[in-house]
């Protein structure tokens, strides 16, 4: 008689893997703003029924522990009962056998300790603190909060230069965002639900390469307030675009000879080509925008002058400083830092790589950026060196796919420990010390651990710091704008305290960060500057939604853009990424779910039509 | 040796100790509720966690062996919260109705929770209800799913020990429990009845269906005469449920106590054990004349646990059981016929009941092949904890009773008989006479000791008149599943195997007093039993005097027409479940 057998899954359990799958898509697709102790149950709940059975802690202290904070959501608890939870979920947490029971009491634990005051609430006034502020959730979760079912809905309908003017609404950088906004919208998009998100940077790709060039809203009556943006990148023009539609009178001052601060010179062109970009700042000059570029505050005009002379000043300068390494060597000749490289590129004075050997440190989007440069610029190699796993680098993975795709090579668990020079003073190497992986950090990452390995030298000509940037603050502390750790302390409404008619917002705020919250700043500056100067402007868009279709498609495919292909892009700075065809994007907008009238957006909130 | 600090002492153990023994050699108990050593070290229960330096999380004291160095608290802050926590939320899901417990008094949880002084759980009562909660109150093994902690023992002790596996989890989640294994009730099992899964259960989970107040209703009928056995294993452990010291619980006492009662007449089964020796060695002599048992052998029929076994595991071979009735059921018999013409009375008359260290005697004695015209041979079985509870019940303090002999003629009983309770005893009295039986001489009486194995799996081979006899003799039904697979195997051969359900044999029966501690008492039980063979004036049950009498005035003889309708059965005449016909 036989004694093993191949083992099969049975009907079951290949249809349950299946729903496991759809529970993991559901529980990201969350909408913000749920009750986190309502969650905290159902997680609870869930992890319960994972339970084998053989311990007490997780059998049936899971399951009391369901009942508490049930009794905490029923209004039937007291504050002693939160304390219960916690010393429940706590001794769970330390004698569950296994991470079944341990693991889902931690959850708890967080909850219980992370949002305390949610539970008081509940028990004590029988509510939540959070609501479902906004019911469309790519909506709520864009920075900007652009009408994205709207403009999806008007691609559907051909209507592209409607989707334009409906995302401008929120948003002056239509064409930008549809090259190179990082899409948090999508994260959220409820068609995850059915099956994956709807491609809706791809989407708005698609309708901004098909819109006609269009004429600016009409401005408000002319108000004669003058108003200073000191940064022409995309936040700076965002607060200049809706101001001057107000009616203000507002001035951009650059110390670069062009507008558009990284998105002008950080962003390769292969990503964002200098035409898109140039279509969205023209429309915004032609709203009325004055410009003053090559000026640098601090050093040809002073900030205390530009306080005085006008009623506001929003100052969006960005993070365009570079951050040192801090090794020996790094003063060497061929050390350079992405963030000027780009810069010099932007500005016409390209370096020549040509059969050089380049090293790029770092794992961010700016070291994709170098790194795909250098390739570009005639590398006869090029090594992307980090500290901790590719799995680990905060760049988008496609960016990182397709660096590899273009024969860059990613060195991961390497930390850079000096960098060697030749007699001249030119670099020769760079020496790394191997890691390995390690336990999580505060962070919550897992932190890169010394190697017990010697170090490594790679030869190379050229080595390009891409490890952060840096805010160059200090003509501004002159007036008594104040920093923290590098950044412009300023309120969420934008205001910089103590100094009355200055306002501040982008990555000089928030420290490096992307393309939409730097619009979103920029927006939420422009109102509150407004308010400041005591007016109450609305910005609108008299776009009409078509209506919703009664019937949504049925689980379809993601329509993903593809690449030209990598190893003809890897010489020339023409973009990559190639836009949906017309039957991809009819099937990709026929994807949205429409939560702006299916839902509770057909209840409260599901459109903002001003702001 | 591995040195390590417990509670501030310095602790010197083996290496390989788990901190839990190595507490004990310290003099620090740490509690515990699932742990049952070699069977269910499966740390469930989570109340014996205790803190460890160095390590994030608590750690269970049960099945975590001591390292050089380790420095445990035992009642540090968080041990004592964990503890505290783990036995609340077990309390949570556990009917806490200890007055109307049958383990009240005897509960390591009761225990546990009194020790720890909880006197209130902050948990909402949890307890399966309508179906979850459902179990037949007919069949002789009862299980309360609402005091049922789901500590594993019985499924451990079922599939370890026993071979069994009637007992399983029964789902995952929070709905986990017990219950019968492959979603089958337990009517439709071939459980052996042996009951050790009760012996292991901490809690009340699990008992033998009570009967105590049918037999307080036949002794308040003044119709009936009432005549009890009393089972050869039970004399060994009665006392201990009632805190008598071994040397005061003598069968006399307790005889006493019966009497006190209200039974007519107190018998032994030992009577009858020495009547199914002549039985079987006559049985066994024959068939080894024959020729049967040159290729199989003959296996004892006085365990019903394993006559269940036998014919619910492997029905091929229930054809090799000997056709003797069990003492019990030749008790029923004769008590019925020879002792009722005896004594002049209609045999209808007679309620017979047996005090049994045994579950599966309770089924032993409803089997319609147990039965005449004047009604089942045995009408009543109890459990040792059964005659334990009545005791109780009329407030009777055996301490303060005197010893009074057994009635006659069924209360005379060699040493023989007395074996009968440990395991290897039916062997050694069978071979005792079948020896006289065959070479017309007494043996030495200790001749055949090498039969008493304690545990296991023993055999010897006798020499008799010429003739050698393979023997062998286990206990536990795990135990008997590998000899019979050596045999169907062809590993082994024997002409007479003995086998009891029980591991140690009826001393460590199913029905016999639990030992909160988890301490296995069938060695000590069993040495008591031994004792008061060798100190018998009779030691062989072909001498039993009463025995004679029985023959010469009623049966003739061994194996007689007569002897074979009254003390003989036919195995077949009943069905296991999933039996065949």
């Amino acid at each position: 008689m036989s004694r093993l057998s191949i083992e099969h899954p049975g009907q079951a359990q290949i249809v349950l893997n299946g729903l496991y799958r759809e529970m993991g898509r559901r529980i990201n697709a969350s909408s913000p703003g749920l009750c986190p102790v309502d969650m905290a149950l159902n997680f609870v709940r869930l992890s319960h029924a994972q339970t084998c059975g053989k311990c007490v802690p997780c059998r049936v202290g899971l399951g009391q522990l369901a009942v508490l904070i049930e009794s905490v959501l029923d209004r039937t608890a007291t504050l002693e009962t939160i304390d219960l939870i916690e010393r429940t979920a706590q001794v769970i947490a330390d004698s569950a056998d296994c991470a079944i029971g341990y693991e889902a009491a931690h959850m708890v634990l967080k909850g219980v300790r992370g949002f305390r005051e949610d539970y008081e609430e509940h028990v004590l006034h029988g509510r939540c603190i959070c609501s479902l502020g906004h019911p469309v959730p790519c909506v709520s979760v864009c920075p900007a909060h652009v009408d994205i079912p709207g403009y999806i809905s008007l691609v559907r309908a051909g209507r592209y230069d409607d989707a334009v003017r409906l995302i401008r609404k929120d948003n002056p950088f239509p064409f930008t965002c549809a090259y190179v906004c990082e899409h948090p919208c999508e994260n959220h998009c409820r068609r995850r639900m059915v099956d994956d998100a709807v491609n809706i940077c791809g989407l708005k790709r698609y309708a901004v390469d098909h819109a006609s060039s269009m004429e600016p809203p009409q401005r408000a009556e002319a108000t004669g307030k003058q108003i200073a943006v000191i940064g022409g990148g995309p936040g700076g023009l965002t607060a200049a675009y809706y101001l001057s539609l107000m009616g203000h009178s507002v001035t951009v001052y650059d110390k670069l000879p062009k507008l558009g601060g990284m998105l002008r010179y950080g962003i390769p062109d292969y990503r964002l080509p200098q035409n898109v970009l140039d279509r969205d700042i023209n429309f915004i000059l032609s709203a009325g925008v004055q410009v003053r570029t090559g000026v640098a505050v601090g050093q040809d005009i002073s900030m205390a002058d530009i306080q005085k002379q006008y009623d506001a000043v929003y100052l969006s300068i960005g993070a365009s400083g570079d951050k040192k390494l801090g090794i020996e060597g790094e003063d060497s000749v061929g050390v350079l830092s992405a963030v000027e490289m780009l810069r010099s590129i932007g500005e016409g004075h390209a370096p020549d790589f040509a059969g050089k050997r380049v090293c790029v440190i770092g794992g961010g989007n700016v070291s994709m950026d170098a790194t795909r440069t250098a390739q570009r610029l005639g590398a006869a190699s090029v090594t992307c060196v980090y500290r901790r796993r590719i799995e680990d680098m905060t760049a988008l993975s496609e960016e990182i796919e397709e660096a590899i795709g273009e024969g860059c090579q990613i060195l991961p668990l390497q930390a850079p420990s000096r960098i060697e020079a030749d007699e001249e003073g030119k670099v020769a190497a760079l020496w790394t010390q191997p890691q390995h992986i390690g336990p999580y950090g505060r962070d919550g990452r897992p932190a890169p651990v010394k190697a017990n390995c010697p170090p490594q030298r790679i030869p190379c000509d050229y080595i390009i710091v891409a490890i952060g940037q840096s805010i160059e603050a200090q003509p501004f502390e002159a007036i008594g704008v104040a920093t923290h750790r590098g950044t412009i302390l300023a309120d969420l409404t934008s205001a910089v305290p103590g100094v009355k008619n200055v306002f501040a917002g982008g990555d000089a705020v928030s420290g490096p960060a992307t393309v939409i919250r730097a619009v979103a700043a920029g927006k939420v500056a422009a109102d509150n500057i407004d308010a400041f100067l005591g007016y109450t402007h609305k910005i609108r868009c008299d776009v009409e939604i078509p209506p919703a279709h009664l019937t949504n498609t049925p689980p379809c495919g993601r329509v993903n853009l593809t690449n030209r292909s990598l190893t003809d892009c890897k010489y020339d700075f023409e973009l990559v990424k190639l836009g949906m065809s017309d039957e991809e994007a009819q099937q990709e907008a026929s994807r949205c779910l429409r939560c702006d009238h299916f839902g509770y957006g057909i209840f409260k909130g599901g459109r903002k039509t001003e702001w | 040796m591995v040195n390590l600090t417990i509670n501030g002492q310095a602790v010197t153990v083996p290496q390989g100790t788990t901190i839990l023994e190595a507490a004990a050699t310290a003099g620090i108990s740490i509690p515990h509720l699932c742990y049952l050593k070699g069977i269910n070290e499966i740390a469930a229960c989570r109340v014996c966690c205790v803190e460890v330096e160095g390590e994030h999380a608590m750690v269970t004291a049960c099945n975590n062996p001591v390292r050089d160095g380790m420095v445990v608290h035992t009642n540090s802050p968080r041990a004592r919260s964990t503890r505290r926590v783990n036995v609340e939320l077990i309390l949570s899901q556990h009917d806490c109705k200890c007055a109307t417990c049958v383990r009240s008094g005897n509960c390591r949880l009761q225990t546990i929770a009194n020790d720890l002084g909880i006197l209130s759980v902050p948990y909402e009562t949890q307890l399966p209800t309508g179906q979850r909660a459902a179990w037949t109150t007919t069949y002789p093994l009862y299980r309360d799913a609402q005091k049922c902690i789901k500590c594993m023992r019985c499924i451990q002790i079922c599939d370890k020990v026993q071979s069994l596996n009637i007992w399983d989890l029964a789902g995952t989640g929070g709905r986990t429990t017990i219950d019968v294994s492959h979603n089958r009730v337990i009517k439709d099992s071939e459980c052996a009845l042996c009951g050790q899964c009760i012996t292991h259960c901490p809690v009340g989970a699990l008992r033998e269906r009570d009967d105590t107040q049918k037999a307080f209703d036949a002794l308040a009928d003044p119709e009936k005469i009432t005549v009890v056995q009393i089972a050869p294993a039970v004399r060994a452990a009665w006392g201990e449920a009632l805190g008598l010291p071994r040397e005061l619980a003598t069968v006399n006492r307790m005889a006493a106590a019966l009497r006190a009662l209200g039974f007519d007449y107190v018998f032994d089964t030992n009577f009858s054990a020495d009547l199914t020796i002549m039985e079987e060695s006559a049985e066994l002599i024959a068939r080894l004349k024959k020729g049967e048992l040159d290729h199989a052998p003959m296996f004892t029929s006085c365990c019903p646990g394993w006559v269940r076994f036998l014919k619910g595991q492997y029905p091929q071979l229930q054809g090799r059981l000997s056709t003797a009735k069990s003492p019990q059921q030749m008790f029923g018999s004769v008590a019925k016929s020879w002792f009722a013409q005896r004594i002049g009375v209609n045999p209808k008359k007679i309620f017979c009941v047996s005090i049994m260290p045994c579950v599966a005697k309770k089924a032993e004695c409803e089997l319609p092949t147990m039965a005449t015209a004047a009604g089942p041979d045995v009408d009543l079985a109890l459990t040792t904890r059964e005659f334990v509870r009545m005791v109780r019940a009329d407030k009777i303090t055996p301490e303060t009773l005197q010893e009074e002999g057994l009635d006659s003629p069924m209360g005379v009983f060699t040493g023989a008989g007395v074996i009968f309770g440990a395991t290897g005893g039916v062997m050694e009295a069978a071979l005792r006479t079948a020896a006289y039986t065959l070479t017309g001489e007494e043996p030495d009486p200790d001749a055949f000791r090498a039969m008493r194995p304690g545990k296991g799996r023993w055999e010897a081979t006798y020499t008799i008149a010429g003739v050698p006899l393979h023997c062998a003799a286990v206990s536990g039904l795990g135990e008997a599943r590998a000899l019979i697979e050596d045999l169907l195997a062809g590993r082994a051969h024997y002409h007479f195997v003995e086998v009891m359900a029980c591991p140690g044999g009826c001393v460590g029966g199913g029905g016999q007093p639990i030992s909160m501690e988890d301490r296995e008492l069938a060695d000590q039980r069993g040495q008591v039993l031994y004792g008061i063979d060798r100190v018998q004036p009779l030691r062989f049950s072909h001498e039993n005097p009463q025995v004679k009498a029985l023959y010469e005035d009623y049966l003739g003889e061994p194996n007689s027409e007569l002897a074979e309708q009254l003390l003989h059965t036919d195995h077949r005449g009943w069905k296991m479940p999933g039996e065949e016909d």
